[in-house]
């Protein structure tokens, strides 16, 4: 089921060396690219179906074409390297063993949008990965395929590598200008959208790592023989991360389109200890769960995960087996999210932390059914009422496990103890 | 770690090292406006000093040219800058979905138990400070632990045990 588009590069030793890199390819796709307009380079990645592989799938080439022409401003591209949503570790694998693959790719967005100054946001909990991409962007320079000429062409391009330093919010794409800009992480009000104001009040493009490197396999092969790949709405390959109660968790590269049991059995070697399966995150914390029953329909694209009433999202695959306490879950991810709210609307700051004050009342034993219900109304009254959908990135999940589940929180409610332990069969 | 909104004063004047000058000055160059160096200029600040004190907002704020309650504030609101000194070793273990699904607890019920501490606190001898940290983006070799950056992978209490023996 695997395949090696953008993992091509993964096995070989010393990859992330330029040398290396460039024996197997690397900066090929470059006389191509000049050889093409950068109008045609947007045609093709739009012919691609490219979607951004951040977690929202908005299709990349589109959003090229939202930047305002001929504004007089610089262009900036921003490459989203925080990824912090919870059980996403996909891009990290671009950054450390392919990361001649991003820089080529930032390459060929920059020609197609006119861009000479990237900046790369990487969260500084990546440490060693940071240290690696800095090598390759310095190897890049001095190779000549940065700087004020692009592998000969008369094409200025600075990379310029900029840590974030703790905050989930920053991968929110316009907390992160901010915090490019030096100051916290609070996401703006949209509109304006930053393909008009954006980095230092200029046009900007904000891709995701994934996204950019898989720029060079579409320019090289063509659009077609990426759309070879996936479904029709749901084109190409994506790299998934496999987490949670499996024998084989790790970092996959598979087709967009597959189903979803099959590649929990045959990729990831199946639920770990000879487990069931009581569910399926399937694209980060932040997506609706899949009970069992409903994970055997759904296909890992972006359609399918729709009509499952949740989102494709990161590719973060967290598989839960059937020992999973629901309620100890729901209270850990509302953690997550009010200790990663950045404060600036209301609902969110002081709602997540009312959500969280009920689950734990809830599993402490002293919670009641109004309670359950109080949750749900929170979730309704929070959803869509702040700047960002970081709060959004809560309550979508949490409702999810609150009507699918409901019979685990009552299980505290009436036993003063999770499912499990009060020995009722779920 | 705890209280993010006091900033501690050393009672000595702090500048950048000759290498982390370097740095500044390198870095500088490569945006439009000097307040985009904030960031920057408290990790420069943090790997000299292990932590942000007061005199380095000051200093930092001042180098920069803008205000120092800019700099405090991006120094609050970013978690992974440190207000006061943190241990020897400062080790993070991961709280999140994937591993606490793959039993990061025991990690943490262990370091109390080995070293007593446990997260958010610094141990007496200056030697450990353990904080419990959102996800580290390694969910499939979960429980992951990094200790002053490191990142160990697949953690348990064994690994742990042979970790912690093989720190000075």
């Amino acid at each position: 089921m695997e395949v090696k588009i953008l993992s091509a590069k993964f096995d070989i030793e010393n990859s992330h060396k330029l040398e290396v890199a460039k024996e197997h390819g690397a900066y090929a796709t470059l006389e191509k690219l000049f050889a093409m307009e950068p109008a045609d380079v947007i045609e093709e990645v739009k012919k691609s179906g490219l979607r951004g592989r951040g977690g929202a799938g908005f299709p990349a080439g589109v959003k090229w074409s939202f930047l305002p022409k001929d504004t007089g401003k610089p262009v900036y591209l921003a490459v989203n390297s925080d990824e912090s949503e919870p059980a996403t570790f996909k891009d990290r694998y671009i950054l450390v063993r392919d990361p001649h693959m991003l820089i080529e790719g930032i390459i060929i967005c920059c020609y197609a949008i006119g861009c000479h100054d990237t900046y790369i946001y990487i969260r500084g909990e990546y440490t060693s990965q940071v240290r690696i991409l800095q090598q390759a962007i310095d190897e890049a320079y001095e190779a000549g395929y940065l700087g004020d000429t692009v592998a000969g062409r008369d094409f200025k391009l600075e990379v310029t590598v900029h840590r974030g330093a703790g905050a989930y919010v920053c991968g929110e794409e316009t907390a992160l200008l901010e915090s490019i800009e030096g100051k916290k992480g609070q996401p703006r009000s949209k509109p304006p959208f930053p393909a008009v104001v954006g980095l230092y009040d200029c046009p900007t493009i904000i891709n995701n790592v994934q996204s950019i490197a898989s720029l060079p396999f579409i320019i090289d092969q063509g659009a077609e023989a990426y759309t070879a790949y996936g479904t029709e709405k749901s084109a190409g390959t994506h790299l998934f991360g496999i987490s949670g109660h499996v024998e084989k968790p790790g970092m996959y590269e598979l087709p967009l389109g597959l189903p979803v049991l099959d590649v929990l059995d045959k990729v990831a070697g199946g639920v770990w200890k000879g487990r069931k399966l009581k569910g399926v995150i399937p694209g980060g914390s932040s997506t609706p769960v899949l009970t069992a029953e409903e994970a055997k329909t759904a296909t890992l694209d972006y359609e399918s995960m729709a009509e499952h009433g949740t989102m494709f999202g990161s590719g973060g695959i967290v598989v839960l087996d059937d020992t999973v306490d629901i309620v100890a879950l729901v209270k850990n991810l509302i953690d997550f999210y009010h200790h990663e709210s950045c404060g600036q609307c209301t609902p969110c700051r002081e709602g997540l932390g009312w959500m969280l004050k009920i689950t734990k009342k809830i599993l402490a034993g002293g919670g009641s059914s109004e309670d359950i219900d109080l949750l749900l109304e929170l979730c309704d009254n929070i959803e869509m009422k702040t700047v960002c959908v970081l709060s959004a990135a809560c309550t979508m999940p949490v409702r999810s496990y609150l009507n699918k589940f409901r019979h685990e929180f009552e299980a505290y409610v009436e036993k003063g103890a999770s499912l499990q332990a009060a020995g009722i069969q779920g | 770690m705890s209280d993010r909104s006091q900033l501690i004063e050393t009672g000595k004047p702090f500048k950048f090292d000759a290498e982390r000058d370097a740095e500044f000055e390198r870095l500088v160059k490569r945006y439009p406006t000097r307040e985009s160096m904030i960031l920057p200029a408290l990790w420069l600040t943090q790997e000299q000093e292990g932590w942000v004190s007061a005199e380095a907002i000051a200093y930092i704020a001042d180098r920069i040219g803008t205000y120092a309650a800019k700099v405090f504030e991006a120094a609050t609101f970013y978690t992974m800058y440190h207000l006061k000194p943190m241990g020897q070793y400062h080790i993070c273990v991961c709280r999140t979905l994937s591993c606490w699904l793959r039993e990061k607890q025991n990690i943490i019920d262990f370091l109390a138990e080995e070293i007593g501490v446990r997260p958010g606190e610094i141990s007496d001898d200056g030697r450990f400070s353990l904080e419990e940290v959102e996800c580290l983006g390694h969910c499939g070799t979960a429980p992951v632990v990094q200790v002053n950056g490191e990142f160990h992978e697949e953690m348990n209490v064994e690994k742990m045990k042979t970790l912690l023996a093989g720190l000075e």
